[in-house]
C-alpha cells in the first residue's frame, strides 16, 4: 500500500484530484453549477503537470474535444450538471459507438430544466442510463462520500481506459459541495493500459476478438473512427449480421468484465427482515439509520449501498431479495431505480418506494420511520 | 498520380457514394493533391469530418481519419490538435454542417485561431437528406423545405469567419480544381485558423429544383463567374454582382492556440 495522507476536501476536489492520480491530463468543459469547482481544479492543476484545460464555447463541444483528444492519446474528463449532461448526449453516444474511453462527471442538481441549480437531486440516474438514443451499454458509478468521489473517479478513468468504454460518475450537489477527510495516497493509482507497442501490422481498432488497443493517431496505424456501425477496421458497414454482432460485442465487454465493474456494499444484518437500497448522498443517511438499527440495537436491517448503479447490480438485488421481506429504495427523485430494484427482487421481497423532491435530502428521520413501519 | 491515388486513397473502399455530377470527388483529390504538396508526413496527417455527403470523404482517405457528429467535427478536431499539436488537421464539412448545427464552434475556432484546416465543401443545399436549405443557400433559392424559395439571406461565410477571427480565407471552386488545390496549399501552410470554401455543384439535390441544368452546366456557371480577388480589385460593386471572388481573401498573422497554451506552460511544440 502506498503511504497516505489526510486532506480535508471537497467531492468535486476530489473527483479532479482522482482524475489527475489517474493520469487524466485532458479536461474541457463548459460552467455550470454545481459542477464548476471540477472545472477550476483542472484549469489550476493540468497546465502546472503538462495537460490541457480548454474551456469549450459550449457542453456538446466540450464533450467532443474530450473525445478528440481521447484519440490523440490522452486520458480525458469532463464534468457537468443536468442541463449540460442532456447536451452531452449525442456525443456520448459516439464515443460509446466508436469505443473512445473517457469520463464524464455530471453532479446531479435539480430538475428538470434549469430547475433549482443549487438544489441536490438523483434525478438523472435513468438519464445516466438511457439518455442518448440507441441499445448502448454504459457504466456509471455513484459516489456517496468525497472519498468515495476520488477512489471511484480514478476507478472510472483505468476502467474507461481499459474498456475503451466511456464512464459516467454521477455525483450530486450533496457530495460535490461537502467538505470531508480523503487519505490521499503517495504515489500513482493509474493503471496502465494494455500496451500500444505490440500492434500488429494488420491492426483491427475493433477487433471481433475482444478489445483491441486504442492506438492514438499519428503513428502510422490509418484507420478509420465513426458513429456509425462499422467493421473491424471501423468502415461504415450496413450489413444486418455485422451491425447485430458489433452491438453484441460492445454489450458483451460489460458483461465479461462485471466483477470489475459492479461495486456494491453491505452492512448490517445477515438476514435482514427490512433492507435499504441506496445509492449517492442518500446512502448517508441510510448508513446512520442502519448502524443505529442493527450495531446498537441488533434490529434486523442491513443496507446495501450500490457505487455502481449501471449496469444495475442485478444479482446482487436477487440475493437480498431471498433474504430480506422488506426492500426500501430512499431515492431523490420520483422513482427512478426502484423499479430496477422491483425487476430484479422477483416478488421475494416487497420493495417500498421512498422519495423526496423538494431539493432537500432525505433525512435519517424519514428512513428510520419506514424502516420501523415494516419491522 | 497513381501512386497517390495507391497511398492516400483507399481504393478498396471505392466506389463512393456520391451522385453523378457531384463535385465532391473533384474537391476530395485537390485536397490529396495539396496534402501531397505540403510535402506532410503521411502518419501526421489526420482528416476530420462531419456528416453529410462530403463528410464521408474522410472514410475513402488513406489517413487517421475521424468522422464525427452533425456539426462537431471542429470540436473534436480542437481537442485533438490540443492534445497532439504536431498533427496536420484537414476538416471537412459541408455547407449546412459548417453553418447551421455547427456555426458555434466554428465561430469559436476561428477565434481561438487554432490551426486546423476547415475546408467548407458548399453545394448550398443539404444534398444527404435530399434537398433541404442551409444557411448557404442564396435567398430566393428553392429547396424541399422552401418550395416557393427561401426567404433567409445567406451567410457569407468567409466574411464570419474572418469577423470571428479566422487568419485565413480563401475561396475556390469545383470547376477550377488547381486553383483549389494551391488554396489548400496555402492553408495547410498558414499557421492558424484557416478557412476553404470550395463551391460544389449538387446538381441532383440543388440544380435540379433550381432549374441551373445538369453537372456540366453548374461547373461552367461556377467557373464564368468566378473572378479572382486580384481582378476583382479593380472592379466596381456592380461589375462585382453575380460574381464570385476567389482566392485568398485574408491572411495575416496573429497568435495561434495550441501554440500559445503549450508556451504558456513551458512546452515547445515547434
Amino acid at each position: 500500500m502506498p503511504e497516505t495522507k489526510p486532506v480535508l476536501m471537497q467531492g468535486n476536489e476530489a473527483c479532479a484530484a482522482g482524475a489527475i492520480n489517474a493520469g487524466v491530463r485532458f479536461y474541457a468543459g463548459y460552467p455550470i453549477t454545481p459542477s464548476t469547482e471540477v472545472a477550476e481544479q483542472m484549469a489550476a492543476r493540468l497546465p502546472e503537470i503538462g495537460g490541457v484545460f480548454i474551456q469549450m464555447e459550449d457542453e456538446i463541444a466540450s464533450m467532443a474535444a474530450v473525445i478528440g483528444a481521447s484519440i490523440g492519446g490522452m486520458r480525458t474528463l469532463t464534468a457537468t450538471s443536468g442541463p449540460g449532461f442532456s447536451l452531452k448526449q449525442e456525443n456520448l453516444g459516439y464515443a460509446i459507438m466508436a469505443e473512445i474511453p473517457c469520463v464524464v462527471v455530471n453532479v446531479q442538481r435539480m430538475g428538470p430544466s434549469t430547475g433549482v441549480p443549487t438544489a441536490p437531486a438523483q434525478g438523472d440516474v435513468m438519464q445516466a442510463r438511457w439518455g442518448t438514443h440507441g441499445d448502448h451499454p454504459i457504466i456509471v458509478f455513484c459516489p456517496a462520500s468525497v472519498y468515495e468521489s476520488y477512489y471511484l473517479t480514478i476507478a472510472a478513468v483505468n476502467l474507461s481506459q481499459k474498456l475503451r468504454q466511456p464512464i459516467i460518475v454521477l455525483l450530486d450537489e450533496v457530495i460535490g459541495h461537502m467538505r470531508e477527510k480523503v487519505l490521499i495516497p503517495e504515489g500513482k493509482l493509474m493503471v496502465e493500459r494494455s500496451s500500444d507497442k505490440d500492434v500488429p501490422a494488420d491492426y483491427k481498432p475493433y477487433d471481433e476478438k475482444g478489445i483491441a488497443p486504442l492506438v492514438p493517431f499519428g503513428f502510422g496505424h490509418y484507420y478509420h473512427v465513426t458513429g456509425l456501425f462499422h467493421d473491424q477496421y471501423g468502415f461504415p458497414t450496413g450489413d444486418p449480421p455485422q451491425v447485430e454482432r458489433a452491438l453484441d460485442r460492445i454489450h458483451e465487454k460489460l458483461e465479461k468484465y462485471r466483477d470489475e465493474i459492479i461495486l456494491t456494499n453491505y452492512i448490517g444484518h445477515k438476514e435482514p427482515r427490512v433492507a435499504v437500497v441506496a445509492y449517492g448522498c442518500t446512502v448517508r443517511s441510510a448508513r446512520s439509520v442502519v448502524k443505529k438499527a442493527y450495531w446498537q440495537n441488533r434490529l434486523p436491517v442491513g443496507l446495501l449501498s450500490l457505487q455502481t448503479v449501471w449496469p444495475f447490480p442485478a444479482k446482487e438485488i436477487e440475493a437480498l431479495a431471498k433474504k430480506a421481506d422488506v426492500i426500501i429504495v430512499p431515492e431523490m427523485n420520483m422513482g427512478q431505480l426502484v423499479g430496477e430494484v422491483e425487476r430484479h427482487a422477483c416478488g421475494e421481497a416487497r420493495v417500498v418506494p421512498l422519495n423526496r423532491y423538494d431539493g432537500e435530502m432525505i433525512s435519517p428521520d424519514q428512513i428510520s420511520d419506514e424502516v420501523g413501519r415494516w419491522l | 498520380m497513381e501512386q497517390l491515388t495507391q497511398d492516400f486513397l483507399r481504393t478498396k473502399k471505392l466506389p463512393h457514394i456520391w451522385c453523378p455530377g457531384c463535385g465532391n470527388g473533384i474537391v476530395t483529390a485537390a485536397l490529396v493533391r495539396a496534402i501531397d504538396r505540403t510535402g506532410f508526413d503521411q502518419k501526421d496527417v489526420v482528416i476530420v469530418s462531419g456528416i453529410g455527403c462530403s463528410s464521408r470523404a474522410a472514410g475513402y482517405l488513406n489517413f487517421n481519419t475521424l468522422h464525427t457528429t452533425h456539426g462537431r467535427a471542429l470540436a473534436f478536431a480542437t481537442g485533438l490538435k490540443m492534445a497532439r499539436p504536431e498533427l496536420k488537421l484537414f476538416v471537412i464539412m459541408g455547407d449546412g454542417d459548417c453553418s447551421a448545427i455547427g456555426g458555434n464552434h466554428f465561430i469559436h475556432s476561428a477565434r481561438r485561431n487554432i490551426d486546423l484546416n476547415a475546408i467548407i465543401v458548399n453545394n448550398h443545399i443539404y444534398g444527404m437528406t435530399g434537398g433541404q436549405h442551409s444557411p448557404l443557400t442564396p435567398a430566393g433559392k428553392k429547396a424541399t423545405t422552401a418550395p416557393r424559395g427561401t426567404l433567409e439571406p445567406s451567410f457569407d461565410l468567409l466574411e464570419l469567419a474572418r469577423g470571428a477571427g479566422a487568419t485565413f480565407g480563401a475561396r475556390g471552386n469545383a470547376a477550377q480544381p488547381r486553383q483549389l488545390e494551391q488554396l489548400i496549399i496555402r492553408a495547410a501552410k498558414h499557421k492558424g485558423f484557416s478557412v476553404i470554401e470550395a463551391l460544389s455543384p449538387c446538381p441532383i439535390a440543388y440544380g435540379r429544383r433550381n432549374k441551373l441544368g445538369g453537372a456540366v452546366d453548374m461547373l461552367r456557371d461556377m467557373k464564368e463567374k468566378s473572378i479572382s480577388i486580384e481582378r476583382a480589385a479593380d472592379m466596381d460593386e456592380t461589375d462585382l454582382e453575380d460574381r464570385t471572388i476567389n482566392g485568398v481573401l485574408y491572411s495575416v498573422d496573429a497568435p495561434e492556440y495550441a501554440e500559445a497554451y503549450y508556451h504558456s506552460i513551458g512546452k515547445d511544440i515547434g
